[in-house]
């Protein structure tokens, strides 16, 4: 299809591609069509694997997490004999919520409408007026707690999938796993989350303007001028060590962008305000990282940035901090968001102190950064509502280069491709 | 603000409310590094995370958590153009109540009250709800907040989505 043809604006596709001639445009019905919405729920949220949450969340027996994936309320857990379940957070008689915590630890969960009862494997083990049933009730087992169809965890990382005949988790995520190894190598002991709470955020806009957004580098300098204000006020002279870097497209969906930068990194990259202490700390964990991982890897990892989108709606943000964020549509222009902040687990307190200072002077609803990037992507859905007149967005930036950069759009362009791979299938 | 006393312990409940009445303002009116000024030089702005019972910012997850030179530093940032989140400014009402000082010791007077905050922006109005929890040190007359700790009393930031102007 060439340029020309998109002015026809029936049956338009939604995405156009001329690798030749250098065209990327997406469709910007994608992110304000109700029926593309819809499609998307069965297309996408019912098939695609999603990240669940990370094993340090229900590390001993009887832990469990509640939180919804995909729209569906979910418990994470682990049970009395150590296994880790994924069970649907609905009671298989009337359908109530049987776990109102947010965490917690427990040998059972009770639906409190009817009273019913069931062990942290999920197996119903009480109800009142056992009596008025059959005696082989439930022999079938129909009535206990029941496990997502899919569940399986990478490094840590737990994913879930409701579709029974979907792929690998390994085979899913691909070559994405070469930045989710880069991200669990940080530690000895293993990654952990930690810190007691999520931030729990929105945005009044479509839910894939996000996933663009994680990996987007070009925006950076516009968007958050008002941020390398900050790390030049607070002597982090960000012409020092300008950000660049590269893009890449990881395939069935995924994209990263790994650079350099100006600021500190908690795994190891360190800056003035970490302080001289932070100094000794931090060369000893680069140490202990180079001794594990070798000299070239622990460069890699403790120098560069990563963002990472792995294909729907998992952002690893492996910058001045370290977060996993998850974000689902509640309406073509509405989503709900959820960052976890992550840490080594042998790393000290004041570490963690630093490394918290780091994430929010950025991340976050309240940092310097996310904010701006909540208006921008805001303004973006206002701009769509021009519906029809304005078809078009361009994501072709670097299409022109054999290796495209870190400010380019190729990662994003991975998405985009994915996407309209799924979603004309 | 001048107090009319040197010792914290003498400070009463209307003191407290004028200076909140002032700050308050301070904040409506966005004269941002005015308010930062209020703040003592070991000064703390607090905002934790809704889903969250520690009170450590150090060791748990916050929204926000400004020592004094960030403080400052969001008040610079929020006047700037390219802050593009507050430009151009949102208009903003801080409501306060139910004061009560309900501790002074170690010449740090403990307040707390509840707080109303509606944005406005683009046509949107967003509440936020919640205590202040305040702790005053007197500096040279002058009461001078050493912590302003805002507990949000909502679930999470939705449909709110950030915490972009001052609460």
């Amino acid at each position: 299809m060439s340029v020309s043809d998109l002015a026809n604006t029936d049956k338009q596709p939604l995405v156009v591609v001329d690798e030749e001639k250098h065209i990327f445009k997406v469709n910007r019905k994608v992110f304000t069509d109700e029926v593309i919405f819809q499609k998307e729920r069965e297309k996408i949220f019912d098939t695609c694997w999603f990240y669940l949450g990370h094993v340090s969340e229900v590390e001993k027996n009887g832990d469990f997490v509640s939180r919804k994936v995909a729209g569906r309320p979910l418990i994470f857990n682990r049970d009395s004999e150590g296994n880790l379940k994924v069970l649907f957070n609905t009671c298989p008689h009337r359908g109530s919520i049987v776990c109102r915590e947010h965490k917690g630890n427990s040998k059972t969960f009770q639906c409190f409408y009817h009273a019913w009862t069931f062990n942290n494997e999920g197996k119903l083990v009480g109800m009142p007026g056992r009596d008025a049933y059959p005696s082989d009730f439930n022999c079938d087992n129909s009535m206990n707690l029941r496990e997502v169809p899919r569940f399986k965890v990478y490094r840590g990382f737990a994913f879930v999938n409701f579709d029974k005949d979907a792929i690998s988790l390994e085979d899913y995520l691909g070559n994405a796993k070469e930045y989710l190894d880069l991200v669990a190598d940080q530690s000895k002991l293993g990654l952990e989350v930690f810190g007691g709470g999520s931030q729990e955020y929105s945005m009044r806009c479509n839910w894939k303007l996000l996933s663009e957004n994680a990996v987007d580098n070009y925006h950076t300098q516009p968007t958050h001028k008002t941020y390398f204000d900050y790390l030049n006020n607070i002597d982090i002279k960000v012409s020092a060590e300008p950000m660049a870097g590269v893009g890449r497209d990881l395939g069935n969906g995924h994209g990263v962008m790994e650079y350099v930068s100006p600021w500190g990194r908690p795994v190891a990259k360190w800056i003035p305000s970490f302080g001289e202490q932070g100094k000794k700390e931090m060369d000893e964990v680069m140490a202990e990282l180079v001794s594990r991982v070798g000299e070239e890897r622990a460069t890699r990892i403790a120098r560069k940035n990563r963002n990472v989108i792995i294909f729907p709606n998992l952002i690893i943000s492996d910058i001045m901090s370290l977060t996993v964020r998850t974000f689902y549509p509640v309406s073509t222009d509405y989503m709900e968001i959820s960052i976890w902040p992550l840490a080594p687990k042998e790393e000290n307190l004041e570490m963690r102190a630093r490394r918290l200072n780091n994430l929010l002077e950025f991340v976050g609803p309240g940092g310097f950064g996310t904010p701006d990037d909540i208006e921008a992507l805001e303004l973006c859905q206002e701009g769509f509502k021009n519906g029809n007149d304005i078809l078009w967005n361009d994501i072709s930036k670097g299409m022109k280069k054999d290796q495209p950069e870190f400010d380019d759009e190729l990662q994003m362009r991975a998405f985009w491709k994915k996407y309209n791979e799924i979603m004309s299938e | 603000m001048s107090s009319t006393t040197n010792t914290i312990e003498l400070i009463d409940r209307e003191a407290i409310e004028n200076f909140l009445y002032y700050e308050l303002e301070l904040l409506d009116e966005w004269k941002l590094m005015e308010w930062a000024s209020l703040f003592a030089e070991d000064g703390l702005y607090l905002v934790p995370t809704m889903n969250n019972t520690s009170t450590d910012y150090k060791s748990s997850l916050y929204i926000i958590a400004d020592d004094f030179g960030r403080i400052k530093e969001r008040a610079i940032r929020l006047l700037k153009k390219e802050t593009h989140i507050e430009y151009p400014h949102s208009k903003t009402r801080h409501l306060v109540t139910n004061v009560r000082i309900f501790e002074v010791k170690d010449e740090v007077a403990h307040v707390n009250c509840n707080f109303v905050v509606y944005r406005s922006k683009r046509e949107v109005m967003d509440p936020y709800v919640g205590q202040y929890q305040y702790k005053f040190r007197l500096q040279d007359g002058n009461l001078k907040i050493v912590e302003k700790r805002v507990l949000l009393s909502m679930d999470s930031l939705r449909p709110q989505g950030k915490v972009s102007i001052v609460l």
